[in-house]
């Protein structure tokens, strides 16, 4: 049974609409103008308990829209969301007691107390026994490699150890939905190696589904065998990340080393030319021409290596974003 | 130790660790809400020249009496309030299963109690500058010694006061979900608040039909009332707690209304 369901969700916000300059000011403080923004539209999606779903989309999308509503943080304006069998905007305290929402450029904890004191604030608000809280703080601070981080006010962390402390706070109450969003936004590759390894290892012991949000393919590609993709508030893709590949790029990516610098006119029967460095290029060719393309290759020029591979993820994405294809 | 009051602790202990970390600040915070000293100067004067229903020593007392009362139930949710929903601080407390305003009225206990020793010092300096209000004069004799009872209802009074100043500018407070910015609007009860709750005028003084109708809106009862218990005891206890209740309620329905429209109407801006 799905823990979290969406169902033709949307999100239509009314935001005021200010011209510029002085006129526009003075026009502004007379009488506002609005216009309705859809954030989100006819979103419907499932997630299944344990599974972890990558949430893609360029900035202003609607990841985080759609966030808020899962969470029960704004109302939708269309459609239904039911989360662990609660609708999220009815805050039920049972269900509060069993999501957590995580944002990478927010925080829970309070500015100028050490990172325990709003620990000991979070165990008494979900109730978890001072032992048990004590237990499940040393082990997720084990697993997020923090020691005395805890006891030291929140303001003298970097950015990295602020997160890695934001992420006990959240999930202190072991929650069984974790909603993140961007929770390795400016961390060093070290910190986001750690926070990754931390979700995927407290995905299997404690089986939480979670939805993530993310602009780094690293954290995509580490964690999730599924991705949504939303595009303009509407959803792209729903699947597999292989399959992104398989239905958004037809390319394949085709990388050539030749005995002797050739020209890019001398390559271009062969597919796309995305770069030539000298002796080295780079082809898309279409998967269904690859074996025709490859073999034509070899008789033509001379070619000393050549590899064939899917083209990078990211760039797939990239250009879909880019293009803004459905 | 059961859940409410665990929480009741962790939460009071943590907002009083948070109020004491930066010193200079509170003491800052209780000499700025000195007024009812400057008053006091004012009205010992005047009550000095016999022609007000209190005479010196009982101004100087009423005014100490205020002084504390003031530094006990001052509430300041609505700027916080504000910049909690403006930033979007507000979306990580609607996430915990207890509702944000337990946080709020918790701080403010945090704050008090870090203002106690201040407050006790002030008092004392009161005290040095009037010496007559601790033991009085021709005119009043005796030592100023509030019996248990006294203590006790001006105890309750004061946190009535608190709840009351509270629930009404926590109401103001919910305008933020629409308005965002709503502090300002406060300023529309801070005056009525000024001159009816006596801070700057003993309501005592007051022409009789003023006095009789300014009774019956809650802004006596944020000061007057229980400053008056306990600088001289007499205050019309039975209508003064009922009209404290019937606000409470009527201030605590409104307040209730209105956080759950602005839920609805919440854009967790920022977050």
């Amino acid at each position: 049974m799905p823990v979290v369901v969406c169902d033709q969700l949307g999100k239509t916000y009314r935001v005021a609409n200010k011209p510029p300059g002085l006129g526009g000011t003075l026009r502004h403080f007379v009488r506002r103008r609005y216009k309705d923004v859809e954030a989100v539209k006819d979103i419907s999606f499932t997630i299944e308990p344990g599974e972890i779903v990558g949430f893609l989309g360029p900035n202003g999308a609607g990841k985080t829209t759609t966030l808020k509503m899962l969470t029960g943080l704004i109302h939708p304006s269309a459609g239904r969301c039911d989360v662990l069998g609660h609708t999220p905007f009815g805050r039920d305290r049972d269900f509060l007691r069993r999501i957590t929402l995580v944002m990478g450029q927010k925080q829970q904890l309070i500015w100028d107390l050490p990172a325990m004191d709003s620990l000991r604030i979070n165990a008494a608000v979900y109730d978890v026994p001072d032992r048990d809280a004590k237990a499940r703080i040393d082990e997720l601070a084990g697993l997020l490699d923090l020691d005395d981080e805890l006891t030291r006010p929140v303001r003298k962390l970097s950015l990295g150890e602020r997160m890695k402390c934001e992420l006990v706070a959240a999930l202190l109450h072991h929650p069984k939905v974790l909603f993140l969003d961007e929770p390795t936004l400016g961390l060093d590759v070290n910190a986001q190696t750690a926070v990754r390894r931390f979700l995927c290892e407290y995905n299997q012991k404690q089986g939480a589904a979670i939805l993530l949000t993310s602009h780094y393919m690293a954290d995509i590609t580490a964690l999730c065998d599924r991705v949504i993709l939303i595009h303009q508030g509407a959803l792209m893709y729903d699947g597999s990340l292989d399959g992104i590949i398989q239905r958004f790029a037809p390319f394949r990516e085709v990388k050539v080393e030749f005995d002797s610098d050739v020209t890019e006119s001398a390559l271009r029967p062969y597919g796309e030319v995305e770069s030539l460095d000298g002796r080295v290029a780079r082809l898309l060719v279409r998967r269904d021409d690859l074996t025709q393309r490859i073999a034509r290759l070899f008789n033509e020029q001379q070619v000393a290596d050549l590899t064939v591979a899917d083209p990078p993820i990211e760039d797939v994405i990239g250009k879909l974003f880019a293009e803004g294809a459905a | 130790m059961t859940s409410a009051v665990r929480k009741l602790r962790a939460m009071t202990g943590v907002y009083y660790a948070l109020m004491v970390e930066y010193r200079a600040e509170i003491v800052l915070w209780a000499v700025s809400t000195s007024l009812p000293l400057i008053m006091m100067g004012v009205w010992v004067q005047a009550g000095a020249s016999g022609d007000f229903k209190l005479d010196a020593t009982q101004m100087a007392r009423y005014f100490i009496a205020v002084f504390l009362i003031r530094q006990l139930s001052v509430v300041w949710v609505i700027h916080d309030f504000e910049w909690q929903v403006v930033s979007g601080r507000l979306s990580p407390l609607l996430l915990q299963p207890i509702d944000p305003a337990w946080r709020f009225v918790l701080m403010h206990v945090g704050e008090q109690l870090s203002r106690l020793p201040i407050v006790l010092v002030l008092t004392a300096l009161c005290f040095s500058l009037y010496p007559a209000a601790l033991w009085g004069d021709a005119q009043t004799p005796g030592w100023w010694t509030p019996s248990l009872w006294q203590v006790v209802l001006a105890v309750v009074g004061c946190y009535c006061a608190f709840v009351l100043r509270f629930l009404m500018q926590y109401s103001f407070a919910m305008g933020a979900f629409w308005f965002e910015r709503v502090a300002a609007s406060h300023n529309l009860i801070f005056l009525p608040y000024l001159f009816l709750s006596g801070i700057v005028i003993p309501l005592e003084e007051l022409p009789p039909w003023a006095f009789d109708v300014v009774m019956w809106t809650p802004f006596p009862y944020m000061v007057w009332f229980p400053a008056t218990i306990l600088a001289d005891g007499e205050a019309p206890y039975v209508k003064g707690f009922a009209v404290i209740a019937v606000w409470v309620i009527v201030l605590w329905i409104v307040n209730r209304l209105l956080w759950r429209a602005g839920l609805k109407h919440y854009s967790a801006m920022g977050a």
